[in-house]
C-alpha cells in the first residue's frame, strides 16, 4: 500500500498551532503558579477547614444552616458557653448567674473587659437589645426564636448586669447559645431593612463581633476567611487565619487533606475514615457521637384533636407488637455491620457522651434487650399466628407486612435497614425496605404514610428540645404540620417533661431526664439503635495541639463554643516533617518541564514525519 | 464500511435543520421566504421558552420534600419559626398565586429570591456565570479543536490505523463517567500520594491566599488544568465522530472526483473541497454545545468544587431551593433555545442549499 501523508491543510495547521501554543501556555502558567500555590498551601499560620455546605447568610438572626452557626460561633460570643471538658455550662460573656426563688428572674453578671472588634465596649445593653429584638421581631426570630419563647422581658440593669424575666421556669437558661451582636451596628440595619430584614445577608465585612475571630472575607461557593482577634478577652487564638474552603464533593476534600491544602475534614464516612487512618501526617479522630440513630413506628397518627389520619399498619398501635419488634433487633449487630464497630449500641435516648443525662437500660429495666425467642413467644401469646409462608397475622387478621422508610443518602441507615429486615424476618414479620430520597421520606412522615421510619437527632448539651418534640403538644394541629417526628403522646411523659424544665438542680433534673428516657424506651415508638462516632481527620504537620470537647473522647468540628480553633496551635516552622514543601514544588516543576519537553519533542517528531511524507 | 459506529456516538441533534429544503422553486420572492423562515423559527423558540417557563415552575414543585422542613432539619426550631419561613418564601400562598407572582416576576426579568441564600436569583446567577463560562468555554474550545483535527484525519481514511486508534480512545473516554474520571485525576495529580507529588489543586477556582491580579490569574489557570482536562477528555469524542462521519459522507461525492480529475493533490482535495462541506453539521453541534456550556458542566463543577452555575444548581437541588432551581432551569433552557435559534438562523448563511 502506498502511504502518502499529505501535509496538514493551512486552517488545520493553524488549529494545531493554536492548540499547541495553548497547551504550552497552560503548562507554563501552571509551572509558574506551582510554587506560589504550594507555598501558600503550607503557611502554618492558617488553619484551613474543608466545609461541605455553603453558608446561607451571615445575618446571625436568620442563619439556619449548621455550617453557618458553627462559623458564627467564632465571630460572636454568647452569654454562657459549654465547658470544653465536661459539657456543663461554663462562663463566657457572663461570669456568674443566679435565679430568684420562684425561678422566674434570672440575673447575669457580665465581664467588664469585652470589646467588639471595632473598639466599642460590649455592655448589658447589647445583650438586652439582642434578646429583645428576637422576641419582638418575627424576622429576627428565625434562627434563635426557640431560645426566647418563654421570655417576658430582658433588661439591662446596669452596664454589666442583665435581668431576664420568664413566664414559666425553664432550666435551659444556662444554655442560651445566642450570638450577642453590637446594638450600634445592628439597630440601624434593622431600621433600614424593615420588612426585608430576613433578606439581609450580613455581607458587609468585616463583621463587627466580640468573638476570638473576625469575619473578614466571603467568596461565595469558594471560601470564608476569619482573622484572629488578638484582643479577645480569653486570649488570642493560636492561628492568625481561619479559612473555611468549600468542597462540594467529600472525596475531593479528603484528597485535599492528603495534599495538605486543608488542615481538617469532618463528617467522614466510615470508608473515608478507615482509608485515612495511618496516612502520613494525618490523625483520624473518632469521637463520641452527639447524634442518635433511631427508627420510629407509626403508633396510629392523630392530630391534637384526636382525628386519626395516615395509613400506618393498624397492628402497630399494639404495645406488645412494638416491644416484640424491639426485642428482635440486636443493636450491637447494627453497630458492627452499619458502623464498622465505630458507634455505641444504644438503649436510651441521650447519647453516652452526655454523662449525667445519658440513661441505659440495665438489669431489671432492660425489658426489651435483644432476645428473638422472647419476641417470638410474646407474639405467639398475643395471638399473632404464623401463616403458611411464615409471616404472622395479627389477631384482627392483618398480615404483618410492614413498610420501612430509609434515607438513601445515609449509608449507616441503609445498612442498619438491611439488618432490621433480616432480624424481623426471624420473628415472622415481613419488611418492605423502602430506601428513598430524604424528601420522599419526609413527605411519608408528615402524611403519616409509613410503618417503620428512620430518624436521628444531634443532641445539644441541653437536651430539652429533643424531649419537647415527643410531647402531646408536638402532635400536628392538622395533618402535615407536626412539630415532632413520631406521633408520640403520653400523659406521664408530658408530666415528666414539664417537671424537668422547671427543675434547676442539675442532678435532680438528670433523674427526671432518665425517667423520660425510660418511658420512651418502654413505649417502643421511638427506638434508638446506636450513637455513631463522629469521624474527622486533621493534619498533624499543620496543627500541633487542639482542645477537643468533651475531653477525653471529644470532637473538633461542631463544638459548643469555639474551643478547638481558638486553642489550636500551628506547628512551628521546621517541625513540618520530612516532606517539606520545597521538595514537592521542585518535583512538580520537574514534572511540568518534562511534560513540556515531551510535548515539544512530539511536535518536532510530527513535523519531521510529515516532512518525510511530503517527499 | 456499512456498520458505522461513528453516528451512534454522536447526538442526533446534529442533523442539518431544514436539510430537505428544495432547491429554489418558483414562488414568492426570496425576501418574503426568508422572513417567513425567520418568523417560523422565532415562533418555535418563543413557544419552547413558554413551555420551559411553565415546566420550570411545576417540575420542581412535584419534587418530594418540603424546603422549610429540609432547611430547618436538625435545628431546634418552633412551629412559629417554620411558619414565618413559609410566609417569607411565599409558600403559604395558594399555588396559582405563587405561579402568578413567578410569571409577573419573569416579565420584569426578576427570577425571584433564593430560599437558602436570601439573595435575588438573578444576582446569584450573574455572580456564577463568569466561572462557568470560563471553565466550560475553555473546555469546549479545546475539545472542539482536538475533536475536529482528529476527526478529519480519521474520516479521510476510515478503517486506517489512525482512525481505529483515535476512535477507540475517544469512545473510551466518552463512555467514562465524568465524576469518576475527575476523582481519578484528583487522586493521581492532586493529592500527592506515593511517588506522585500533588501537582495541581484538588478543587476551587483560586487560592484563598492569592493576592494581586497576576497571582490570581496564574492561580486560576493552575486550578483549571484538571477540570478542563476532565471535560475535554469526556466530550471531544462527539466532535471527532461528527467530523469523521460527515467527512466520510463527502468522500465518495462527485465533486471530489472532479477535483481529483483536475489533478489536485489529495491534501488540497481534502482541505478545499471535502472539509468545508463536512464542517456544516459540526456547526450545529457547536452551537448546541454553546447553549449547554452554561448548564453542561454540573458534574465537573461538583467534583472540582468549581464555583459556577452547576455547583449552584447542585446546592439548590439539595434543599430544594425552589426559587433558585426554577430560575436556573429557565436560564439553562433559555440558553439552549437561544443557541438553537442562532444555529437555525446562521445555517442558511453557511449553506446555500438550505436557503429558504
Amino acid at each position: 500500500m502506498h502511504s502518502h501523508r499529505p501535509p496538514p491543510a493551512p486552517p488545520l495547521r493553524l488549529l494545531r498551532r493554536v492548540t499547541t501554543a495553548g497547551t504550552a501556555l497552560l503548562l507554563v502558567g501552571a509551572a509558574a503558579a506551582a510554587p506560589a500555590a504550594a507555598e501558600t498551601g503550607n503557611e502554618t499560620d492558617t488553619l484551613t477547614v474543608a466545609i461541605a455546605q455553603q453558608v446561607d447568610s451571615f445575618n446571625p438572626f436568620t442563619a439556619q444552616l449548621a455550617v453557618t452557626t458553627n462559623i458564627l460561633n467564632h465571630v460572636y460570643d454568647s452569654l454562657v458557653t459549654v465547658d470544653a471538658a465536661t459539657n456543663e455550662p461554663a462562663a463566657a460573656l457572663a461570669t456568674e448567674w443566679e435565679s430568684s426563688d420562684d425561678g422566674l428572674t434570672w440575673t447575669f453578671r457580665l465581664r467588664d473587659d469585652v470589646t467588639f472588634s471595632d473598639g466599642e465596649p460590649l455592655t448589658a445593653d447589647d445583650v438586652a437589645w439582642t434578646f429583645t429584638t428576637i422576641m419582638e421581631n418575627e424576622s429576627a426570630a428565625i434562627a434563635n426564636g426557640s431560645y426566647v419563647s418563654g421570655f417576658d422581658t430582658v433588661t439591662a440593669e446596669d452596664d454589666h448586669t442583665v435581668v431576664i424575666e420568664l413566664d414559666e421556669p425553664q432550666a435551659t437558661m444556662t444554655s442560651l447559645n445566642v450570638p450577642i451582636v453590637p446594638r450600634h451596628v445592628w439597630e440601624p440595619i434593622l431600621e433600614e431593612e424593615g420588612e426585608d430584614f430576613a433578606d439581609y445577608t450580613g455581607e458587609d465585612l468585616p463583621a463587627v463581633g466580640s468573638g476570638p475571630f473576625v469575619l473578614t472575607e466571603h467568596q461565595r461557593g469558594e471560601h470564608i476567611t476569619l482573622e484572629a482577634n488578638p484582643d479577645h478577652w480569653r486570649g488570642a487564638p493560636g492561628f492568625a487565619d481561619l479559612v473555611f474552603r468549600y468542597y462540594s464533593e467529600k472525596d475531593a476534600a479528603v484528597e485535599a487533606l492528603r495534599s495538605g491544602e486543608v488542615s481538617l475534614v469532618y463528617e467522614l464516612t466510615e470508608a473515608q475514615a478507615t482509608a485515612l487512618d495511618g496516612a502520613d501526617d494525618i490523625a483520624v479522630n473518632f469521637a463520641d457521637g452527639k447524634r442518635f440513630q433511631a427508627f420510629t413506628m407509626n403508633p396510629g397518627a392523630r392530630t391534637q384533636d384526636g382525628d386519626e389520619f395516615g395509613d400506618g399498619h393498624p397492628a402497630l398501635s399494639d404495645l406488645t407488637l412494638r416491644q416484640a419488634i424491639v426485642r428482635a433487633i440486636d443493636n450491637q449487630e447494627i453497630v458492627d455491620k452499619a458502623h464498622g464497630g465505630r458507634a455505641t449500641a444504644a438503649g436510651g435516648y441521650i447519647p453516652a457522651r452526655y454523662g449525667d443525662y445519658h440513661w441505659s437500660p440495665e438489669g431489671e429495666e432492660a425489658t426489651l434487650s435483644f432476645d428473638p425467642e422472647a419476641a417470638n413467644a410474646m407474639l405467639d401469646e398475643a395471638g399473632y399466628e404464623r401463616g403458611d409462608d411464615g409471616v404472622r397475622v395479627s389477631p384482627d387478621g392483618d398480615r404483618l407486612e410492614l413498610r420501612m422508610h430509609v434515607h438513601q443518602d445515609r449509608p449507616d441507615n441503609v445498612n442498619a435497614g438491611l439488618v432490621i429486615v433480616e432480624r424481623l424476618a426471624d420473628v415472622g414479620i415481613e419488611v418492605e425496605n423502602l430506601t428513598v430520597d430524604p424528601g420522599v421520606l419526609s413527605d411519608a412522615l408528615y402524611a403519616a404514610e409509613y410503618d417503620l421510619i428512620f430518624t436521628g437527632w444531634t443532641v445539644n448539651p441541653d437536651p430539652d428540645y429533643v424531649f419537647s418534640i415527643h410531647t402531646c403538644d408536638a402532635l400536628p394541629e392538622e395533618p402535615g404540620s407536626m412539630q415532632g417526628d413520631a406521633y408520640f403522646c403520653d400523659e406521664e411523659y408530658d408530666e415528666l417533661y414539664r417537671a424537668q424544665l422547671a427543675e434547676y438542680d442539675r442532678t435532680a433534673r438528670a433523674e427526671i431526664i432518665h425517667d423520660l428516657q425510660r418511658v420512651i424506651y418502654e413505649e417502643a415508638v421511638v427506638n434508638v439503635l446506636a450513637y455513631p462516632d463522629i469521624r474527622e481527620a486533621y493534619r498533624t504537620d499543620q496543627i500541633s495541639d487542639m482542645q477537643i470537647q468533651p475531653d477525653p473522647g471529644g470532637n473538633i468540628w461542631g463544638q459548643d463554643g469555639y474551643w478547638a480553633f481558638w486553642s489550636a496551635q500551628p506547628v512551628a516552622a521546621g517541625e513540618g516533617g520530612p516532606s517539606g514543601p520545597s521538595t514537592g514544588v521542585w518535583i512538580g516543576i520537574g514534572a511540568v518541564v518534562l511534560v513540556l519537553v515531551a510535548a515539544g519533542g512530539f511536535v518536532l517528531f510530527r513535523r519531521r514525519a510529515t516532512a518525510e511524507d511530503r517527499e | 464500511m456499512t456498520s458505522d459506529p461513528a453516528t451512534t456516538g454522536a447526538p442526533s441533534g446534529a442533523e442539518a435543520p431544514g436539510a430537505a429544503a428544495p432547491a429554489a422553486p418558483a414562488g414568492p420572492g426570496r425576501a418574503v421566504r426568508a422572513a417567513r423562515y425567520v418568523a417560523g423559527r422565532l415562533a418555535t423558540a418563543v413557544f419552547s421558552l413558554l413551555a420551559v417557563v411553565v415546566a420550570g415552575f411545576f417540575l420542581f414543585r412535584i419534587l418530594p420534600g418540603d424546603p422549610v422542613r429540609a432547611m430547618t432539619e436538625g435545628r431546634e426550631v418552633t412551629a412559629e419559626q417554620r411558619e414565618e419561613l413559609r410566609r417569607q418564601f411565599g409558600l403559604d400562598q395558594p399555588l396559582w398565586q405563587q405561579f402568578l407572582d413567578y410569571l409577573t416576576g419573569l416579565l420584569r426579568l426578576d427570577l425571584g429570591t433564593s430560599f437558602q441564600f436570601r439573595e435575588p436569583v438573578t444576582e446569584l446567577i450573574l455572580e456564577r456565570l463568569g466561572p462557568t463560562v470560563l471553565l466550560a468555554g475553555t473546555g469546549t474550545v479545546i475539545a472542539a479543536l482536538i475533536g475536529l483535527l482528529l476527526g478529519v484525519r480519521a474520516g479521510w481514511r476510515p478503517g486506517g490505523r489512525s482512525d481505529r486508534a483515535n476512535s477507540a480512545v475517544a469512545l473510551f473516554f466518552w463512555s467514562v463517567p465524568t465524576f469518576w474520571l475527575g476523582l481519578l485525576l484528583i487522586v493521581a495529580f492532586a493529592s500527592g500520594r506515593g511517588f506522585m507529588p500533588g501537582l495541581f489543586p484538588t478543587g476551587g477556582m483560586v487560592d484563598p491566599a492569592a493576592s494581586g491580579p497576576v497571582e490570581t490569574v496564574l492561580s486560576t489557570v493552575w486550578h483549571m488544568v484538571l477540570p478542563v482536562t476532565t471535560m475535554v477528555a469526556v466530550i471531544y469524542a462527539q466532535y471527532l465522530m461528527i467530523m469523521r462521519s460527515s467527512l466520510m459522507d463527502e468522500r465518495g461525492a462527485d465533486y471530489l472526483t472532479t477535483a481529483r480529475a483536475k489533478g489536485l493533490r489529495d491534501a488540497l482535495v481534502r482541505r478545499r473541497h471535502a472539509v468545508p462541506n463536512a464542517l456544516l453539521p459540526t456547526v450545529t453541534l457547536i452551537f448546541l454545545n454553546l447553549g449547554q456550556v452554561v448548564s453542561g458542566v454540573i458534574l465537573v463543577e461538583t467534583v472540582f468544587s468549581w464555583p459556577g452555575l452547576g455547583q449552584l444548581f447542585y446546592s439548590g437541588l439539595r434543599v430544594p431551593d425552589l426559587g433558585l432551581v426554577q430560575g436556573l432551569f429557565v436560564v439553562f433552557a433559555a440558553s439552549v433555545i437561544l443557541m438553537n435559534l442562532l444555529a437555525d438562523l446562521v445555517y442558511p448563511l453557511l449553506d446555500p442549499r438550505v436557503r429558504p
